[in-house]
């Protein structure tokens, strides 16, 4: 961290002593009550780090109590017990399914002090002014409500947002180019013969699918009309040439936790799978060759945000919205960048970073010198440049997003299946 | 006289209704509960109270629903074989070979020593010892006994039912050395005075003996493995799938009621087996 910033609880106690509201365009908030502010927050191991609640203690005064679940075991929730939480930090698909419920609230985009200078992909969906919009469950068409109360998604940016995005990261295969040797540029080596018995696909059917599509795409056995709405007819195409390779012992394991990919890839069962960034890293270090191996097929990419309770209001809810402006301030964009995911607001992060880590994590420069993660392990030294290179590459080059299909009881029948045939 | 009586039939009821009422709440009420919602309906985020037949239509309809079973079941009776004559063994070596009841009931503690730990860490346990690069096979390989690594080893059917075996043995141990530990041994002696083998004794007079125990065994592992899922995940690496993966699938996926009309399926077959294994003994009598 190279910047200091004055810290949010100092100016909270400054503003309380004056008897004046805060500095923030929130409603006005009393430094004493709102210490007695416990929220609940759950979502995925991703970002629900306990450093994160911690921080928040000492910026904002309240209580954040994290929990960490699996993909699945967030859905669930979100869906069935809206009393459980104040807090769901979800991904943009699961959205699609936890929408409808009514669960949630949409939030005052109003509030939201950096709103401006979220990055394209969640209000438009464009990166760049002249990027084309990815296939998928794109961040942008769950992201906002028509009003308050709205229980649908609308078509453009309104004053309505259903999530906020927090966290992003484009997915490929990962590989151990050690016991592979030779260059992989393409998706479709996951189910080349060579790599029998060695290769795996996790049992996510929501993400496992979209890998499997780009697969089959790229091998040039399906042309899709959208990978992440796909037809009955596609769906089954696509699920019988998994199977076939099933049958013919293509995969060693399948995998549903971040674990399992780690160890799969750590122990040498597998030399090439679907992955996420993180588990590359974990399997790096362990002193393992692995790479995140940008394909020419393009990525197949995710996003996260949090929302709100419905059952949230008066001073709790004042808090949340504390909490995101908080959050899109900067200080947990760095500490996720740090790790390799992107942050909703880049320019914000820019400032809890060093212009090493800037150059390494965002631009796609050479590293000047060692990078570390905020748990303080090596992830590269000094030379070597990020797989994919810069922001704009990696993101620019997303070919679908995580998705939530029109079929989707269809395609969950489908790939249970697959794991049963 | 009569007040003493009905006295009696008071008292009876109240000692019996503690059990009941734990009874009702924590096992009528739930499965009841299951059988309703198997009628529901869902979609992907409500479920609708409704009585349809559409769960059981596509859980019968489907060939994954028969292969799926057909496998389990596989599971349940090699599990079961497997079972049953290393946990005989193990208790007859107990019961009749170990003189003394000191080192009896040490050997018994040393069976017991690995339930110390917990399921899931003495499962896991195998997978790097069955790895490609695990040490069953750098033990083979240095041995000269195999070239390559073995890949049936893991992620396969052989891994999930060693794990299976490992797992279950000792519910078959115990009450067959239970009922082994009953047997007069004058009827042991009986037998060999009348001229009988010792395979004879074991087959017509100690087997005969050790039925309800062979029973119990029987139906703790049989309703253990078929009602199993996490084993079958982590040892074949999600490649193979019971009747518990494809409930827990479903519910993951938010399908309750396709997961509670699987349920009660399965519910009804374990039942089935075991209302034809209690037609064989009949295990109140024999106690």
């Amino acid at each position: 961290m190279t910047t200091k910033k004055l810290s949010r609880r100092g100016l909270l106690k400054g503003a309380a002593a004056a008897g004046a509201a805060t500095a923030f365009p929130a409603p006005m908030i009393w430094a004493q009550n709102i210490k007695d502010v416990t929220l609940r927050q759950f979502g995925t191991g991703v970002s629900n780090l306990n450093e994160v609640a911690q921080k928040v203690k000492e910026d904002l005064g309240f209580t954040l109590e994290m929990t960490a679940l699996d993909s699945d075991a967030v859905t669930q929730r979100a869906a069935t017990q809206p009393g459980s939480f104040d807090i769901a930090d979800i991904e943009y698909w699961i959205c699609k399914k936890v929408w409808p419920t009514g669960n949630l609230q949409a939030m005052d985009v109003s509030k939201i002090k950096n709103y401006d200078k979220i990055v394209g992909i969640f209000k438009d969906g464009k990166l760049t002014p002249e990027s084309t919009i990815a296939q998928g469950t794109a961040p942008h068409t769950v992201g906002f409500t028509d009003g308050p109360d709205g229980t649908t998604f609308a078509d453009q940016q309104t004053n309505w947002m259903t999530l906020i995005p927090t966290i992003y990261n484009a997915d490929t295969l990962g590989i151990r180019p050690d016991l592979i040797g030779r260059p992989i540029d393409t998706w479709a080596e996951l189910l080349n013969p060579e790599f029998k018995g060695k290769a795996s696909i996790l049992d996510i059917s929501s993400i496992g699918i979209m890998d499997a599509a780009m697969v089959c795409e790229a091998m040039g056995e399906i042309a899709y009309g959208d990978k992440g709405n796909m037809t009955r007819e596609e769906i089954d195409k696509t699920m019988a040439i998994f199977t076939e390779a099933k049958r013919a012992g293509q995969f060693r394991a399948f995998w549903k936790t971040f674990d399992e990919s780690v160890n799969l890839m750590a122990s040498g069962e597998v030399v090439i799978q679907s992955m996420w960034s993180p588990a590359i890293t974990a399997v790096k270090s362990r002193g393992i060759d692995c790479v995140y191996q940008p394909l020419k097929e393009g990525y197949r990419s995710w996003g996260g945000g949090i929302g709100l309770s419905k059952n949230l209001s008066g001073l709790e809810l004042d808090a949340a919205y504390e909490y995101i402006n908080w959050y899109l301030d900067g200080w947990v964009g760095g500490f996720l960048m740090r790790q390799g995911y992107y942050s909703a607001v880049p320019e914000t992060s820019k400032n809890f970073m060093s212009e090493n880590e800037w150059g390494y994590w965002f631009e796609g420069k050479e590293a000047t010198d060692t990078i570390t993660n905020p748990f303080g392990d090596a992830m590269a030294q000094a030379g070597e440049v990020r797989d994919g290179g810069s922001f704009e590459e990696r993101m620019g080059s997303v070919a679908c997003w995580n998705a939530v299909m029109d079929e989707n009881q269809y395609m969950v029948r489908k790939w249970n299946e697959f794991i049963a045939a | 006289m009569r007040a003493g009586e009905n006295n009696r039939h008071l008292t009876g009821w109240l000692l019996a209704s503690p059990l009941t009422l734990v009874l009702i709440f924590f096992l009528v009420l739930p499965i009841a509960m299951i059988v309703v919602v198997s009628f529901w309906k869902a979609t992907e985020f409500s479920i609708i109270p409704a009585f349809s037949w559409e769960n059981y239509d596509f859980l019968f309809g489907s060939p994954v629903t028969y292969r799926v079973f057909g496998n389990t079941i596989k599971y349940a009776l090699i599990v079961w074989a497997c079972t049953l004559l290393i946990g005989f063994t193990v208790a007859y070596f107990l019961a009749f070979h170990v003189r003394t009841q000191t080192w009896q009931i040490a050997l018994f503690l040393l069976c017991t020593i690995p339930f110390w730990t917990s399921n899931i860490i003495r499962m896991i346990s195998w997978i790097p010892f069955l790895g490609r690069n695990g040490l069953a096979n750098s033990a083979l390989i240095s041995a000269g006994i195999t070239d390559e690594p073995l890949e049936w080893l893991l992620y396969s059917d052989f891994s999930v039912i060693l794990a299976f075996v490992h797992l279950y043995t000792l519910f078959m141990v115990v009450p067959i050395f239970n009922t082994m530990m009953r047997i007069d041994k004058s009827l042991i002696e009986a037998a060999y005075d009348g001229g009988a083998s010792g395979f004879q004794t074991l087959t017509n007079v100690i087997i005969p003996l050790c039925k309800p125990g062979i029973m119990i065994g029987t139906i703790f592992v049989v309703t253990l493995v078929m009602g199993d899922f996490v084993t079958v995940r982590f040892m074949s690496g999600s490649q193979s799938a019971n009747v518990g993966r494809l409930i827990q699938n479903d519910i993951a996926l938010l399908q309750y009621p396709s997961a509670s009309a699987t349920a009660v399926v399965l519910l009804i077959t374990v039942l089935m087996v075991i209302g034809i294994l209690l037609r064989f003994v009949d295990i109140r009598k024999e106690l």
